[in-house]
């Protein structure tokens, strides 16, 4: 009776999982539509662009919303929402004439929209973690602390169709920073209706080509062609999935499986396997990013500059690079890296032309002349980030510090990630490494890092008079010529001075199936879909 | 005769509530351990969910503070979140802008359970299988080489079988897929191998488990005395002696559960499953307080569950245990 009873349930268990399991998807596809399968790295926390804040993000946010400003296939920005645009002769008054579109439902998109969506951006209510980019706008940073009210925010609608933006100081990278998805227009009709609920798949109207239809946790974010986006005539792809799939490895393996038509990562020491058993899918190209390590300049040996400037020049970027981390980054002796925009480079450490046997001699020579030897030996720790490649180049980072002289000893710990930012910013290290990618190609975006006014995020603590001058000088700079030369003495005026030591820059890796077509590398890794088809 | 019965029927009934309501009371001071030990213990963790690359203007950090009540002292917070509990609401996520706590455990949770309910199923089948097949033919080559699958099972964790399965039978014969779900829904082949490497370590411990209580109940007298009243070997197996070699096995589903769960946290992790052990690892990492909580709980009163569950079969089993 019992083995009966067990035997019935065992088989009433296996059909109701079978069920379950073996569910298929709900009705069957359009068997014409043309759907791509993107790998995008990670969950979106959300895809309010007013409080998003990371690239994989901004892949679906973008696909979705059209700001005054927009990207081309090759991640250059190119009218949006503006059909036309004035400015003032003193850089300081922008005015922009809207085109005539609508969003998803109907409604028309006007200058309202803006105005509504920068001042809830900048609303301390709206909790945004990433407002302060907009802070060349007029009052934004008072707005944004509740020290003015919102209508001081130098953003007006003239009328429905004309739009003026008031900026604090001329900044000509404001073209790129308006691609930016903290500057985009929201349905303001739909956000007041809905409240923080205006972003789910029911109640979301957009702007741009694609909009929302599902979103699974951890899963994927599906969305669909929309008919009203002003280009639609142009956008290939019906519907996209994002799939939200961190481990690089694992995507990897669904793009050769096929189940992704593009991922945009990959395990970097893998590129060589990659490129011989994935022929055509592998993408390289250089990023807006620099690996840097801060010393905290607060501390001893690390104010004096010759203890700086010898630890610097005895790491071998090189080897680092190419022989142990193998993914394709370039040894970085400037902070800002090549290909930026409106910065034709030329700063760099004065010492990066020796050979490597020289850098370690002359390493030893400066740490001696610091005080530093079989008497007094060098001891420090340096601290590095749990993520990326980082545990991997930690080691040969210390045996290239041991190896300057026998009385130099380093220790390594590992840090979670975001704690090590947060001793970063507190100054709780004494050798750090971390990061930097620009949220805007310019090359102001990473120069300012090392301002005093940077405050936490100049994790060095580096405080240089002359330094700040020029870069404040640079953000009223109309001379385009003129600006990228001050950028350029500022860099050089900072790496003498060595309160960082640049490690590499880094590239974006991308496997994209060969069958994909409109995918054009860039600087920025920005491949909006509507951009992307199917070869025939 | 009869009338006893009935209340020897009904007496057992009343013993066995009472012993249910009292491991029901008893689970409820466990749980509340569990809950103020984990949320002292996330607290205490370095790192806060709002730790971004990218500093925010203090004004707006206090505010978002204060909105998830992290301004005030520690022990007000643990005030407010049992506040909440005891309404039922797990709280919104602090990391997921546009989701609660309970939104994302609704999400995830078919997917654990239904990977974890088919391992479970699997284990029992085929673990209870191959180890009354190694009992039957104790010291053959059959026995020894269940055994030696069963303590390879028990070696190799399954963040190894997992990729190792997902490369042969995904990458190289194209047989299944890697990972992830059938946009969304869960299919046969998108769960067999992670079903299956959730399922290998318990399918050998079980294995040699019936294998050992087989043995042991095949050697007794009362299966003896079966065969001298000439029952047919099947008889004897599947009714006399099956019945008493899966007691062990019976208290092992409490144990069995826990590891599964914690296996999930793993395995959804190497096939990019949407679960809730993928949750609660993001979670972790990301210092989303409330999400970990969520998971916490839901998984501790799982457990507790099926140990219940688990001492009241094993009563229903073996006539000699009663509840007191």
């Amino acid at each position: 009776m019992l083995l009966k009873n067990i035997k019935s349930l065992t088989i009433t268990a296996v059909s109701i999982l079978a069920l379950a399991a073996c569910s298929g998807p709900d009705a069957p596809d359009n068997p014409d539509a043309k759907i791509l399968h993107r790998g995008n790295s990670a969950e979106p926390l959300t895809l309010d662009p007013h409080l998003a804040s990371g690239t994989w993000e901004n892949n679906i946010i973008g696909d979705m919303f059209i700001g005054l400003f927009t990207e081309n296939a090759a991640g250059e920005p190119i009218p949006g929402m503006a059909k036309s645009w004035t400015t003032s002769e003193d850089g300081l008054t922008w005015e922009f004439e809207l085109i005539d579109t609508i969003w998803s439902d109907g409604v028309p998109v006007t200058a309202h929209d803006f105005v509504f969506a920068l001042r809830r951006l900048l609303s301390p209510d709206t909790q945004s973690q990433y407002a302060a980019l907009v802070y060349p706008i007029k009052n934004a940073a008072l707005v944004h602390n509740e020290e003015a009210t919102p209508d001081a925010l130098g953003v007006t609608a003239l009328g429905p169709k004309t739009l003026r933006i008031d900026l604090e100081y001329p900044a000509p990278y404001f073209p790129g920073l308006l691609t930016h998805y903290t500057t985009f227009p929201v349905p303001a009709h739909v956000v007041k209706e809905f409240g923080a609920r205006w972003i789910q798949p029911e109640n979301i109207q957009v702007n741009g080509p694609y909009k929302l239809v599902q979103w699974r946790t951890n899963d994927f974010v599906q969305v669909e062609r929309n008919p009203g986006f002003y280009d639609n005539e142009n956008v290939c792809l019906d519907e996209i999935y994002y799939y939200a799939i961190a481990d690089a490895n694992t995507a990897e393996r669904q793009v050769r499986e096929g189940r992704l038509d593009v991922n945009n990562d990959f395990p970097g020491r893998k590129m060589e396997f990659l490129h011989k058993e994935l022929p055509g899918y592998v993408r390289v190209h250089p990023f807006l990013g620099t690996t840097y390590f801060s010393f905290n300049t607060n501390v001893k040996p690390f104010d004096d500059r010759r203890v700086r400037e010898a630890l610097s020049m005895a790491l071998d970027r090189d080897h680092i690079t190419q022989n142990v981390i193998k993914s394709g980054y370039i040894s970085a002796y400037s902070l800002v890296p090549p290909g930026i925009g409106n910065y034709p480079q030329g700063a760099i450490v004065h010492w990066a032309k020796l050979s490597f046997e020289e850098r370690r001699a002359r390493a030893k020579e400066l740490l001696m002349e610091a005080g530093f030897g079989p008497d007094n030996p060098l001891q420090f720790e340096y601290t590095h980030r749990s993520t990326g490649d980082n545990p991997v180049a930690a080691p040969g980072v210390q045996s290239d510090w041991n190896a300057i002289a026998p009385w130099v000893n380093v220790t390594i710990a590992q840090i979670e990630t975001q704690i090590l930012y947060a001793n970063l910013r507190a100054g709780d290290f004494s050798i750090g490494d971390g990061g930097w990618i620009a949220d805007y190609n310019d090359a102001s975006n990473f120069l300012y890092l090392m301002e005093t006014r940077a405050g936490p995020q100049n994790y060095a603590n580096y405080s240089n008079p002359v330094y700040d001058q020029l870069m404040d000088a640079v953000n009223r700079e109309m001379d385009m010529v003129e600006r990228a030369d001050m950028m350029k003495r500022a860099e050089q005026m900072m790496l003498d001075d060595m309160p960082i030591i640049p490690m590499w820059y880094l590239v974006n890796k991308a496997l994209v199936n060969p069958k994909v077509t409109g995918w054009v590398d860039n600087i920025v890794h920005t491949h909006r879909s509507r951009y992307l088809c199917f070869a025939e | 005769m009869k009338l006893s019965g009935i209340f020897g029927d009904m007496g057992t009934k009343i013993s066995m509530f009472g012993y249910f309501l009292r491991r029901l009371l008893i689970a409820i001071p466990t749980l509340f351990v569990i809950i103020t030990l984990a949320f002292f213990m996330m607290r205490a963790a370095p790192g806060s969910p709002f730790d971004i690359e990218r500093p925010m203007p203090p004004k707006i950090k206090e505010r978002i503070e204060a909105a998830y009540h992290l301004d005030r002292p520690i022990y007000v917070q643990y005030g407010y979140y049992l506040k909440d509990l005891a309404r039922g609401d797990l709280g919104p996520s602090m990391k997921y802008k546009d989701k609660s706590v309970a939104d994302l455990i609704r999400e995830g949770l078919p997917i654990s359970a239904t990977i974890g309910g088919s391992a479970m199923l699997l284990s029992l089948v085929l673990g209870g299988f191959l180890g009354s097949f190694a009992a039957i033919r104790q010291n053959t080559g059959a026995d020894y080489a269940v055994m030696g699958f069963s303590t390879t099972g028990i070696s190799i964790p399954p963040f190894v079988t997992g990729p190792v399965l997902a490369l042969v039978f995904g990458v190289y014969l194209h047989w299944l897929p890697t990972g992830g779900l059938d946009r969304g829904h869960m299919t046969f082949t998108h769960l067999l191998l992670p079903v299956v490497t959730l399922a290998l370590p318990q399918i050998a411990i079980i294995s040699r488990l019936t294998r050992a209580s087989m043995i042991e109940v095949l050697r007794s007298n009362f299966i003896r005395t079966a065969h001298a009243k000439g029952l047919s070997e099947r008889t004897v197996l599947f009714r006399h002696a099956m019945r008493a070699a899966v007691l062990p096995l019976v208290s092992y589903a409490g144990p069995a559960t826990a590891a599964l769960l914690t296996g999930t946290l793993v395995v959804e992790q190497i096939f990019a499953l949407p679960g809730i052990g993928r949750q609660f690892v993001i979670g972790a990492l990301q210092r989303d307080y409330t999400v970990v909580m969520g998971v916490v709980i839901l998984y501790a009163a799982l457990i507790i569950m099926f140990n219940l569950l688990a001492d009241l079969v094993y009563g229903f089993l073996d006539p000699k245990v009663r509840y007191q």
